[in-house]
């Protein structure tokens, strides 16, 4: 049989070469860029007559971090990998006496009546030094956040079985679809009240 | 002779590099869909701290970045060793981090002006005196989500 006389075929060689081009291209003009960290809301300016609230003061929980990185949390010296432990520790003691009306059902904490009556009262105050390095001060912020999201996943497991971080991943993911999502508002926001971020950052310190 | 005589004896026949292109492009892809285009170049040392209670960020057109860090090699001679702001393409001072977030602010669209997030990419030996600066004009200008961009990791590397 013949064959019949088509296009001629052309010649796919240099094909590659201009695949190469473009990815080299590619390469050099670009970044994975990391976008991933923590968030956090800053506080607004106060407006200067107004008088801050009143809050007690066993309330509150220190933590300061000085210019060497050294921390001192409640006036005692404590090594940074105790500080997950003892934010815990503080937000879920629960101190207030059952029968009040600030008692807190949920809490499993040790009820020291001179720790903070309700993780809903809680605030943690952070201060750190001018000299403070960054990257301490983000190990604390850290251990801080992770405080929060170990007794939000606890509280979330208890209540609908499920992590909060990974419900609260599914709930900002843009990908999630709307009827998920309103599903999912409801239960993140319930947890949230339950353990309200109040992590407080005073001015930097300028000695 | 028979028909069916070998030819060619003892030759390798040549390998086909058809599929050869495809692989490539394969490569390509990848790359054009995980990576994006620089739109800054980075004048300052940039190594970010570890955490590991991190969130995404989503929507990469409801950030504004604000980049610190001690100066490359090459800018050394001219703005010293200590860590300094970087706005998209210059050095600045904190004060002028207002001024920027409100110029970047003005730039985006009306519906998402109240949603945008700053991240902050800092290097690990960057001060705190520095960050306190710029979280003081961020608050002046109620530019008040931040997001401390950092990698994902064991925080505890940082302090070594």
């Amino acid at each position: 049989m013949a064959r019949r006389a088509g296009a001629p075929e052309v010649s796919a060689g240099s094909m590659a070469d201009i695949a190469f081009l473009l990815l080299i291209f590619f390469l050099v003009t670009t970044t994975i860029e990391t976008d991933a960290g923590l968030d956090r809301m800053l506080p607004p300016m106060e407006p200067p007559t107004e008088a801050p609230p009143i809050i007690k003061q066993k309330n509150i929980f220190t933590v300061n971090i000085n210019r060497n990185g050294q921390l001192l949390v409640e006036d005692e010296i404590l090594s940074i990998d105790k500080l997950r432990e003892r934010a815990v520790a503080f937000l879920d003691n629960g101190g207030a006496p059952s029968g009040s009306p600030d008692y807190c059902s949920y809490c499993k904490g040790k009820r020291n009546a001179e720790s903070s009556d309700n993780p809903t009262k809680a605030i943690i105050s952070l201060k750190n030094d001018r000299e403070t390095k960054y990257s301490t001060y983000i190990t604390v912020q850290n251990e801080l956040v992770g405080a929060y999201n170990d007794l939000r996943n606890r509280e979330a497991k208890r209540l609908f079985g499920k992590d909060y971080v990974e419900m609260e991943a599914e709930y900002l993911n843009p990908e999630t679809e709307d009827s998920v999502k309103e599903e999912l508002k409801e239960k993140v926001q319930r947890i949230q009240g339950l353990f309200p971020q109040k992590l407080s950052e005073a001015e930097t310190s300028s000695e | 002779m028979s028909k069916f005589a070998k030819k060619k004896d003892g030759e390798v026949p040549a390998v086909s590099t058809a599929s050869l292109p495809d692989i490539v492009f394969m490569l390509l892809f990848f790359f054009m869909t995980v990576t994006v285009m620089k739109d800054s170049s980075l004048k300052v040392d940039n190594v970010l701290p570890n955490a590991s209670e991190v969130k995404k960020l989503e929507k990469k057109d409801r950030v504004i970045y604000i980049y610190v860090g001690k100066p490359t090699k090459e800018y050394e001679k001219t703005f010293g060793t200590e860590p300094k702001i970087q706005l998209n393409d210059k050095f600045a001072s904190p004060s002028e981090v207002g001024d920027y977030i409100l110029m970047e602010r003005a730039k985006k669209p009306q519906e998402i002006q109240n949603v945008l997030t700053t991240a902050l990419k800092v290097d690990k030996n960057a001060n705190m005196g520095l960050i306190s600066d710029i979280k003081q004009e961020l608050r002046k200008v109620n530019a008040l989500k931040v997001n401390y961009t950092t990698y994902e990791g064991d925080a505890f590397n940082n302090l070594q």
